[in-house]
């Protein structure tokens, strides 16, 4: 086994010095009713040929891009990733760390996130950023666990317009605390409507996200001033972080803890399975933050270092009393960003942006004239909300059969929304495809 | 100073990114705004967010730089105990990276992703497999990510027998993160003290468990490398007391083909993959920390879980007493599949032997080093060791000296001041991908490190010399705050 470098001769030779005769003597001190009997059941050892052939024939099955086509967003966007980005990524000093404990040989890695805390700051307007969360869900639930701890209250209110699958999330995460969650309704608009929680006091946070799982833009100034007003912290979380490139970033508009999910930032799509979680708040409650932070330093000779700082938040110091239990984050996500981020530049960011809000009003645009109704009137990003004409289930079924899948269908997440599709469009698809798209689903719907 | 295989290389100054910027510059091709310009009301519109502006080979040259700071698993031996840093093959890497993994959206129709859900499900089973347990979530994205969801498991079981129970029992040597996740389930954790030969008594947890415990969070082999002995009739004692025992899997590569926790009394564990199965650790994510459980604790699994009907694979959320969800699709996927890889590269003949080989190492190491440091344990080890500094201290020579010293000479430092039961500790992993040759060399350079603390301690209080940067200040970096630029 080529991963295994031991010779016979110095398997031998090691035995002797630690004064065994088998490899199996190293586990005799084992009681013997702990020791398995017999060899594991898995399937035998695949050669390297082997293996590619297993795994591209499941990979093949897949739906992505070129064979395939989606018009899907809801919290994992297509995106284009820059080769440099997976090039860069790639170098194993970068891949093959670990969590930079002994600074003086980990320098990359630190300087690495140190420059991804500032850019997040500077993304989301906000004063402090972490060195990253598992995804965009669990990070929402700790910005919540966060505002209970500064706020000692226990309750929540959470925008039904936030991502279902997150709030699920947010739901595991507080039940064993016993904390509460209020949720807030959207209105016709396809915003959070504020109005049914006018009356509801001793809140926490109000918890909303934008753009919202609609693709609506909420008004995130009067919901930070409506929380303020009423004592409670003003949590924004975002899927898609490429929005404020364009958009006023939620520090701008009074948000105390902003959290979402950063894949869109140069992350494959993964199955939703390379996340990042963002993290982000007002420097007066650094010390309340879940995960791990990077600060600057100077070295003996007092040149520029960076190390891992404020440890005394987290849990294998503070213990039960830590600010949170995540220990490995998504650190070489959060460097796959900054190194985005660092390519698109100022400039790069605000026309990639523009770009995706173009093609959605667009794409909107025309499944309009094609029937499909817009559900939802505000203004959005790069994904909104349609109701389809009545025969289109069955042309949707026949799309995908041809490896088009032709939205997200909401009825299984809102039941009110049934018969609405969640369309999204990024810098990814042409207007071609766009156009390409539309009229093969007016050619199934008249079929 | 004898010849070693670091030297101060190639290593370059950088500055930060946005000291680079000049205006005007941008590293990335944007498509074309091909569908026109549509208005944007100017109430949302804010400004260009202030990013450094570089162009492709600026931002290609400051990371290569950076990387070149970095000690990686490629770069040479990483002794980090409880990390098991291993090496990780490369095959798993072009596995991950397949356009069809990469590119699949999570929320595709079951008909359009059935090689994930196949590799899914059958990585699930591969894991039960090892483990001697029944069912498997893939859904934690990191080993203290599955100890909560286990901790969690557990606490929705005596809920719904209608028992509220407080406390959960903590051994000394258990790894940081435990009780953390103790606390965020509600639970108050409850200090246990491992007994003389560093691994726990049955007397002493039959002293604390009574039927306010909900259960007990073992770390085994524990972080002294010591395999827990008794687990059998500890296990025994806390389910007579309605009580349930989580396994910290985080040392699993002690024990593949060799011991299955589902065997020995443990109701649910989480593995790291990111350890055990040799997945890259990216500088600190990401980790991946599937949570294995026996069948009375199934149902309460987070959602979706896998169901395989025929030849078809989808994605089951009808289970109302499961947990729910704990990450918003299913986990770091991409872990999964360098795990998965892994797995099926090795076959079981060849786990065991790295379970074997990674023991036969950490005991080669124990007996070479014992004349050099100080072993507190004199026992058998499983795929670690412990060592302290209590034969420098007379030197005024401290464990983070040696660690800091073992740099200059162009090794990583193993982990250190941990586990907290031994003063001073160094604890070595070296896993079973590193040669005699290689451990034969470590060995020589500790014996070096030893003489230098004799004789010119100030040599290793000076250390590192050879790095790109000095010891740095820890205290001043937190002190004068500086957490972004």
């Amino acid at each position: 086994m080529r991963y295994l470098p031991h010779t016979e001769d110095s398997i031998a030779t090691m035995l002797e010095s630690v004064g065994a005769k088998t490899l199996d003597d190293l586990f005799s001190h084992l009681p013997g009713d702990c020791v398995m009997k017999g060899p594991l059941n898995l399937p035998a050892a695949m050669n390297e040929w082997e293996l590619n052939r297993h795994m591209d024939a499941l990979a093949s099955t897949m739906c992505a891009m070129p064979d395939c086509t989606a018009f899907l967003g809801a919290g994992c966007y297509e995106h284009y990733v820059p080769t440099v980005v997976s090039n860069l990524l790639g170098r194993s000093e970068f891949l093959t760390a670990y969590t930079p404990y002994q600074p003086e040989v980990s320098q990359g890695t630190l300087q690495g996130i140190y420059e991804y805390q500032t850019l997040v700051c500077r993304l989301l307007g906000m004063e402090v950023a972490n060195a990253s969360m598992y995804d965009g869900a669990s990070a929402l639930a700790e910005a919540v666990l966060m505002a209970f701890r500064i706020t000692r209250k226990r309750k929540v209110a959470l925008s039904r317009a936030v991502h279902p699958l997150y709030r699920d999330v947010v739901k595991t995460y507080l039940t064993p605390l016993g904390f509460e969650i209020v949720e807030i309704p959207f209105g016709e608009d396809g915003r959070t409507d504020l109005a049914a929680i006018q009356n509801t006091s001793d809140l926490a946070a109000v918890a909303v996200q934008s753009p919202n799982f609609f693709g609506c833009v909420e008004d995130l100034t009067g919901i930070s001033g409506h929380a303020h007003r009423n004592g409670a912290l003003s949590v924004v979380s975002f899927t898609e972080p490429i929005a404020y490139g364009l958009l006023k970033n939620p520090g701008s508009q009074g948000a105390d803890i902003v959290c979402g999910e950063g894949r869109s930032l140069g992350l494959t799509q993964s199955f939703g399975g390379v996340s990042l979680g963002m993290f982000a708040a007002k420097m007066d409650y650094a010390r309340s933050m879940p995960g791990r932070l990077v600060g600057k330093t100077v070295d003996k000779n007092g040149r520029r270092g960076f190390v891992i700082t404020l440890s005394t938040r987290e849990q294998h110091i503070r213990r039960e009393k830590a600010t949170s239990n995540i220990c490995s984050n998504q650190s070489l996500c959060a460097l796959g960003a900054a190194m985005y981020m660092a390519c698109l530049g100022r400039t790069g960011l605000r026309d990639l942006a523009r770009i995706n809000y173009n093609k959605a009003q667009y794409f909107r645009e025309l499944l309009n004239k094609a029937g499909f109704e817009t559900r939802f009137e505000s203004p959005v990003f790069n994904e909104f909300v349609v109701r389809a004409p009545r025969s289109f289930e069955q042309a949707y079924n026949r799309l995908a059969e041809r490896k088009i899948v032709a939205g997200l269908p909401l009825a299984e997440y809102y039941p009110e929304l049934e018969g609405c599709y969640l369309m999204c469009v990024t810098e990814t698809k042409t207007k071609d495809d766009i156009d390409g798209f539309v009229k093969e689903v007016k050619a199934c719907l008249n079929r | 100073m004898p010849e070693s295989i670091g030297t101060t290389g190639l290593i370059f100054n950088e500055p930060l990114l946005w000291e680079k910027s000049s205006r005007g510059r941008c590293g990335f091709s944007l498509p074309a705004n091909d569908t026109g310009d549509y208005p944007v009301d100017p109430g949302l519109a804010g400004e260009a967010p202030d990013m450094p502006e570089l162009s492709e080979c600026d931002v290609v040259r400051h990371y290569t730089r950076l990387s070149q700071w970095n000690f990686g698993v490629d770069s040479g031996m990483y002794p980090l105990g409880s990390c098991t840093m291993k090496y990780n093959p490369k095959l798993n890497e072009r596995q991950a990276n397949l356009p069809g993994f990469t590119g699949a959206h999570p929320l595709l129709p079951p008909g359009l992703s059935q090689g994930l859900l196949r590799l899914m499900y059958d990585m699930e089973r591969f894991l039960a497999e090892i483990n001697g347990m029944d069912a498997v979530s893939l859904q934690p994205a990191a080993g203290a990510h599955g100890e909560l969801t286990g901790v969690m498991l557990i606490n929705a079981c005596h809920k719904s027998r209608g028992e509220h129970r407080t406390k959960f029992i903590v051994p000394d040597t258990a790894h940081g993160t435990n009780p953390a996740s103790i606390a965020l389930c509600g639970f108050k954790p409850v200090a246990l003290a491992s007994g003389e030969k560093g691994i726990l008594t049955p007397e002493s947890v039959k002293a604390i468990m009574d039927e306010d415990v909900a259960g007990i969070m073992v770390t085994n082999p524990n972080t002294l490398g010591l395999f827990e002995e008794n687990i059998r009739e500890i296990a025994e004692i806390v389910h007579a007391k309605g009580g349930q025992v989580y396994c910290d899997g985080a040392n699993l590569n002690a024990l593949m083909g060799i011991v299955r926790m589902g065997e020995i009394g443990v109701d649910v564990m989480h593995v790291n993959l990111h350890k055990t199965f040799s997945s890259p650790h990216g500088g600190g994510g990401p980790g991946s920390g599937p949570v294995c459980v026996k069948k009375h604790l199934e149902p309460f699994l987070p959602v979706p879980r896998i169901e395989k009907n025929g030849d078809a694979y989808a994605f089951s959320y009808d289970h109302p007493r499961s947990v729910g969800k704990l990450h918003a699709f299913y986990g770091n996927v991409g872990v999964i599949i360098r795990a998965y890889s892994y797995i099926l590269s090795m076959g079981p003949e060849n786990l065991r032997k790295a379970s074997q080989l990674a023991v036969l190492n950490a005991n080669y190491l124990k007996e070479n080093l014992r004349g050099i440091f100080h072993l507190p344990y004199d026992r058998p080890c499983m795929h670690e060791c412990v060592f302290s500094d209590r034969k420098q201290e007379k030197n005024g020579v401290s464990t983070l000296d040696i660690a800091k010293r073992l740099i200059d000479y162009g090794f990583h430092p193993p982990t250190i001041y941990f586990p907290l039961v031994v003063k001073g500790a160094l604890m070595i992993e070296p896993t079973e991908t590193e040669s005699k040759e290689t451990l034969d060399a470590f060995v020589e350079i500790c014996t070096v490190i030893a003489r230098e603390a004799e004789e010119n301690p100030e040599l290793l209080h000076e250390a590192p010399t050879r790095s790109k940067v000095r010891r740095l200040d820890e205290v001043f970096a937190a002190r004068n705050l500086c957490l972004k630029g």
